[in-house]
This record gives structure tokens, C-alpha cells and sequence, in this order.
């Protein structure tokens, strides 16, 4: 093909991944190094255009973020190229972009996915390839618990341990009894109304009902007038941020008279941003600790503000910061070759990370035990130990409604 | 079985809903009724003008100009030049050099400024990716009748929902203009015998079609105080869908179509177990049905070719 051809046939995402390029080369190439060192390539791929988007932003910048500081540092045996690919938080989009870059033997390894559904629909791919995979935000167990792959590697935790851990808070320190579940019908919605569900049960919550909706859906009217009617003390949804905050504005201008309870899918600025009054309150759960409060998250977040890009880190910025990392340091150690790599990943034990030690299990599963409880409060996450809600400065809006 | 109540209630969601994919629909039926063309970028087009809407808001409130009385009608009528301009270089571009080409191109050439609109307000909009906070304009709180709440908010959105209908009545019914997209719409040559200029009466329907979406768009934002760059694709979808019950090429028909498929898929949710899964199954059903038993839709006519 002609280069003139091939010019013809760029698609939106080859613009992505090329414009990136460019922007990382621009900052890099000044160094001298980078002319002496062999280079390597490393793939990103998440969501960079669709309703999860701003996640995904977030997450490559935080990706290109470790790369860019790795680069400079004249320690590191190689020059780091990046491949950046959009997989619109859908499953065939995302088997196309792990096909393209697994099918590059230039690329050594990939930080994969926010998104659960493309997360698990790539699986296979990865690990048929040999290609090692880390994903940076996916949450469905089955991503890392259906198999043994080597390939497959995860850095932030699972869905299970966070609706454990949000079940027994809503019933047991909150003192909820009744809640209405809302989810989206992907693969992620449905797991976590599955594992919230059956923590509730356990935590002697009962569930008043239960309503799946189309991922991206406008118009929730007709879900909360059946759920409102039920009168539950809680109504929780189980999805992203876009949908998240049509729920929530959508239940005040209802006068649905609950708590809104989120998952980690609605963690993000975009949420407290776009459903503004509406958002306080409003509580999430999210693996690990607050970037802030580890010893690195600090220097991170500055780092993220020094680069100036143009979108926030988002909730899952950090964990695609650290995949970029572990996935570095795997290269460094082992060389540009897929399957020592993978070996090397799987075998991740305790390095000091921003989002704190890192241990992967058999499943190449990050063991994160903690789970940090979030409410949103004057327009931003804050830890529901240091909220004012915490304190009883003041009083959750499901907390005031069972008062009325 | 739901109460009385709980049904009327969701009834009334629906014919919200219906509104303004009442207003997206006639858009559809005005460019089918006059050129035969389905305009797949017009879902795209709603999407832009609720971004041209927040955009103007935006700018008056930093002028200092926010104030409801104010901002709302030039929000409007900025929005509507916008996408009526929008619409009519879109009709330029992808519908009128393909004019003799097979209709399957003008629907690729359409669908593709969709994907071109879409991703242009992505990338150039502040932050695109982002749902964006739609400002509320309108008095907020509200009533009950009979066990059925609504809002005040809601009734101005129905109100300014209904005055455009009947304002494209009027323009259809009652105006030189009018009656010029009427006799293209019937047949085009001979309207062309008796006068009437054929490009400016095209460029009228896609200006009017597309300001319509323009009033859509706002409402939308207003109803929902969110809008999404991403709101075109389900937006041109349900739009068409409802044109095409209602009969494709009447405008009543739109009206009737939209409404329906609001109501259908909010009671669908009230009364089907399982019913929110299934809502956009059932609507779209209903398409399908309409599509194979009564395809000239609800308030369609026959359309008889001589040979």
C-alpha cells in the first residue's frame, strides 16, 4: 500500500493514536538518551470517546503520565513508545484494538481496559497472542477469576470485596433496610446487582426491587415512578457516571425520596460535575485508598496538574498510572519479550506503589482489601471518615427522608 | 397490576418523553415528505442543538443576561438558526449531490455527518466527552392531581412542545413557503411547472426540520438538566422510529408517533415484569409491526404510483 493510500484509510482512532505520538515525541525527544536506548512499545486501550470517555481520558493521560516520567529518567534500559487505542467501552471494538495490538510484534505489553465488557471480551485474545495484558479498571470478577492466563493481569480490585464492604455500610453503620436496585444490563451492571444483592441479603437489607436498564438510557422516569411507589429507603444504582447522574437528577425532579447509593462506576468528577446540587450526598465505593492519602498519590497528582492535560485523572487514573509502571519495570527487569513478561507480572508481590503494596494472587488478581467509602459532599468526593456526614455536622438526605 | 395512579403517572412520563420525540420526528417527515430521503444525521443535528443552547446560556449568563425571560427565547432562536443553518448545508453536502445516486448512498453520506457532528463536538467542546450540566431556566417544584405529580417545569416544556407544533402547522398550512414544501411534497415537477423554486423550498424544509431538533435539543436539556454528546444516536433512532409509525411524510402522523412511543415505552416498564429491560423491546416491536402490517404508518397515505 502507498503511503498516500494509507493516508486515505486513516481511521478516527489511528488519528488518536498518532496525535498522542506525536504529543509524547514532543515532549521526549529533547532527552539524548533517546536516540542510544532500543525502544520498546507498550499499548493503552480504553474508552476515549462514547459516554465513559472522561474515564478514559483520565486513564491514558495517567498511562502516557508514567511513561513520559519513565522516559526521562536515564536509568531505564529502553525508550518507551506508545500505542494509544480507543475501544468505545464496547466488546467488538475493544477485540478489534487487542487485535491490533497484539497482532504488533513491536508491542511488548498492554494497559487494558475500564470498561468490564471489553475487559472480558478481550481475554482471550490477549492470552492467544501471548501478549500481557494489565487491566487498569474493570471490575467484573470473572475478568481475572475464569481462567488462569498468564497474560492476564488486574491492578485494581474487583467488584466483590466493594459491594461487600457497600452493603454492610448501608445496612449496618447507615442503618438502611429497604433499597431498589437499579442497574445497567451490561455484564458490569448485572454483576454488581448480582454481588450487591446477595451481600444485602446477608447484611439483613431487603431488596424491594430490582430493574435492569439500557447502558446510556436518557430517560429513567419510568423506573423511578415503579420504584418511588414501593417507598424503599434506598435506591442504588449499579452502573457509570452518565447514567448515574440521570438517576440521580432524575429522582429529585421525581421527588423520589431515598438515598442514592453508587458504585465505583460513578466515582468521578464528571458525576459531582454534571448532577451539581443534585450529587450531594450521594454515596460511592471505591478499591484502595484516596490517591491523596498514600505516600506517592500526592507527587502524582502533581505530576497529572504539571503535565496540564485536559481532562482529570478521574477515579482510575491512579491504577492505570501504576499499571504503566509495573508493566515498565517488568521490561526493564526481563527485556522485550511477551512471555517473560507475563511470567514477571503474574508474579507482582509488593511493590510500593501509589495506590499502596501491590500483590497479585494466582489469578494475577490484585489482593486489594481495602475499600475506601466515599460521599459526595459541596461538589466533591471526599472519605466518608473525614465527611462532615461522618462527623454529624450533617445529615444524609436518606437519613433526613426517614425522619420526615 | 400497577395502580390507577402509578399508571397515570407513568402516562404522563411518556407523553413528556413524547414531546420531544414528537419534535424530532417531524424533522424526519418534512425531509421525507419533500425530497424521499431518510436524514440519519438529524439525531445528530438534536444533539447540536442542545450543545448550541448550552453554549448560548453559558455566554449570557457570563454577559449577565441569564435571566429566564431573556435568555430562553434567544437561546432558542440562536439554536434554531444554528441547526437550521446546519441542516440546510447538510442537505447541500449529502443529499442533493447524490440526488440521483441510489438512496443507500444518501443514507451512508447522512449517517456519516452524524459520526461527523458527534465527534466534532467531542473533540472541540470543552471537555466534550463529558455529560454537561444544563442550566435550570425553569420555576421548579410542582402539584399533584389524582395521585399524579407534576412539575411546573414540566408543563412549560409541554407548553413550548406544543406552540412549535402548531407554529409548523401554521408555517405548513397557512404560508406561501407552506405551501410550496406542500406541493414539492406531492409532486415535485409540477410544482416546479407552477412556479415554485425547488431548491429554496428544500433549503426551507431542512432549515424548519432542523430548527425544530434545535427546540427538541433545548427541551430535552431543560427536562433532564443534563445533555450528552452521545443523546443523537437513541435520540435520531427513537425520532425516526416514531416517524415512521405515524405515517412517514405526515406531519400529524410525527406528532402522534412520538407521542406513542414515549407512552409505549414508559408503560411497557410499568406493566411487563422485568418491564425496564424489555421497554425499548416492546417500542421497537411495535415498529416492526407497524412496518409489516400497516407500513404506511398511522396518519400515512396510500401511495398510489400510475405506470
Amino acid at each position: 500500500m502507498s503511503s498516500a493510500e494509507h493516508r486515505t484509510d486513516l481511521t478516527r482512532r489511528e488519528l488518536l493514536q498518532g496525535t498522542s505520538a506525536l504529543g509524547l515525541g514532543a515532549v521526549l525527544v529533547p532527552t539524548a538518551a533517546w536516540a542510544q536506548k532500543p525502544t520498546v512499545k507498550l499499548a493503552f486501550i480504553g474508552p476515549l470517546t462514547g459516554g465513559t470517555a472522561s474515564n478514559g481520558l483520565g486513564g491514558r493521560n495517567s498511562f502516557l503520565l508514567a511513561v513520559q516520567e519513565r522516559n526521562a529518567d536515564p536509568k531505564t534500559r529502553y525508550t518507551y513508545e506508545t500505542e494509544v487505542l480507543d475501544d468505545e467501552c464496547k466488546p467488538t471494538v475493544a477485540v478489534q484494538a487487542a487485535l491490533k495490538a497484539t497482532s504488533d510484534p513491536a508491542i511488548v505489553a498492554g494497559v487494558t481496559h475500564y470498561c468490564s465488557v471489553t475487559a472480558i471480551a478481550t481475554v482471550d485474545t490477549y492470552h492467544k497472542a501471548g501478549m500481557p495484558a494489565m487491566v487498569w479498571g474493570a471490575v467484573l470478577p470473572e475478568i481475572t477469576y475464569s481462567h488462569k492466563y498468564v497474560e492476564v493481569t488486574r491492578v485494581n480490585g474487583t467488584m466483590i470485596n466493594q459491594n461487600n464492604v457497600a452493603a454492610d455500610f448501608a445496612v449496618k453503620t447507615l442503618g438502611f433496610k429497604t433499597f431498589a436496585l437499579v442497574h445497567d444490563t451490561t455484564d458490569y451492571g448485572r454483576a454488581h446487582a448480582k454481588w450487591f444483592g446477595e451481600f444485602l441479603e446477608k447484611a439483613g437489607g431487603k431488596i424491594l426491587s430490582t430493574q435492569g436498564t439500557a447502558k446510556d438510557q436518557k430517560d429513567y422516569t419510568a423506573e423511578l415512578t415503579r420504584a418511588k411507589a414501593d417507598k424503599p429507603e434506598v435506591i442504588w444504582y449499579g452502573g457509570l457516571t452518565p447514567d448515574g447522574v440521570r438517576v440521580k437528577v432524575q429522582m429529585d425532579k421525581l421527588g423520589v425520596r431515598a438515598q442514592f447509593q453508587g458504585t465505583s462506576g460513578i466515582k468521578s468528577d464528571t458525576f459531582n460535575e454534571t448532577a451539581g446540587p443534585s450529587s450531594e450526598g450521594t454515596l460511592a465505593f471505591v478499591e484502595g485508598a484516596p490517591t491523596e492519602k498514600l505516600p506517592g498519590g500526592r507527587r502524582f497528582l502533581e505530576a497529572y496538574a504539571k503535565a496540564a492535560f485536559k481532562e482529570p485523572s478521574e477515579a482510575y487514573g491512579p491504577f492505570a498510572y501504576v499499571a504503566a509502571n509495573l508493566v515498565i519495570d517488568a521490561i526493564e527487569a526481563m527485556g522485550p519479550d511477551r512471555a517473560k513478561v507475563a511470567e514477571r507480572l503474574k508474579r507482582t508481590r509488593n511493590p510500593n506503589t501509589i495506590i499502596g503494596p501491590v500483590e497479585f494472587d494466582e489469578y494475577g488478581q490484585n489482593t486489594v482489601s481495602l475499600i475506601s467509602k466515599y460521599v459526595s459532599q459541596d461538589g466533591k468526593w471526599v472519605l466518608w471518615e473525614d465527611s462532615e456526614y461522618a462527623s454529624g455536622k450533617r445529615t444524609l438526605p436518606g437519613h433526613k427522608f426517614k425522619k420526615m | 397490576m400497577p395502580p390507577l395512579e402509578l399508571l397515570l403517572q407513568q402516562a404522563w412520563n411518556g407523553v413528556m418523553l413524547g414531546v420531544m420525540y414528537a419534535l424530532v420526528a417531524v424533522g424526519f417527515t418534512l425531509f421525507f415528505g419533500v425530497l424521499d430521503v431518510i436524514h440519519f444525521s438529524h439525531g445528530d443535528i438534536f444533539m447540536l442543538g442542545a450543545f448550541a443552547g448550552l453554549t448560548v446560556l453559558v455566554g449570557l449568563k457570563a454577559a449577565g443576561l441569564g435571566g429566564p425571560l431573556l435568555a430562553l427565547p434567544l437561546t432558542f432562536a440562536a439554536s434554531i438558526l444554528v441547526t437550521g443553518l446546519v441542516g440546510v448545508a447538510a442537505e447541500r453536502v449529502c443529499v442533493k449531490p447524490l440526488a440521483r445516486a441510489s438512496p443507500l448512498m444518501t443514507l451512508l453520506a447522512t449517517l456519516s455527518l452524524g459520526l461527523v457532528i458527534r465527534e466534532s463536538v467531542l473533540i472541540f467542546y470543552p471537555r466534550g466527552a463529558d455529560p454537561k450540566p444544563f442550566p435550570q431556566l425553569l420555576p421548579q417544584g410542582g402539584f399533584e392531581v389524582g395521585g399524579v405529580a407534576i412539575r411546573y417545569e414540566s408543563l412549560v416544556i409541554l407548553g413550548i412542545g406544543l406552540a412549535a407544533m402548531v407554529a409548523v402547522d401554521r408555517v405548513i398550512n397557512r404560508t406561501k413557503m407552506g405551501a410550496a414544501i406542500r406541493a414539492v411534497a406531492q409532486e415535485p415537477e409540477a410544482a416546479q411547472m407552477m412556479g415554485v423554486n425547488l431548491d429554496r423550498t428544500v433549503d426551507a424544509t431542512f432549515f424548519l426540520g432542523s430548527g425544530l431538533a434545535a427546540v427538541a435539543g433545548i427541551l430535552s436539556g431543560l427536562y433532564y438538566s443534563e445533555i450528552h454528546f452521545i443523546m443523537g444516536i437513541t435520540g435520531g433512532v427513537i425520532g425516526f422510529s416514531a416517524a415512521a409509525i405515524g405515517g412517514l411524510g405526515n406531519v400529524y402522523g410525527a406528532i402522534v408517533g412520538g407521542l406513542l412511543f414515549g407512552v409505549l415505552q414508559t408503560t411497557a416498564a410499568a406493566l411487563i415484569p422485568r418491564g425496564s429491560e424489555f421497554r425499548d423491546v416492546v417500542a421497537f416491536a411495535v415498529v416492526m409491526l407497524f412496518l409489516v402490517f400497516k407500513p404506511s404508518g398511522i396518519l400515512g397515505e396510500k401511495s398510489v404510483e400510475r405506470v
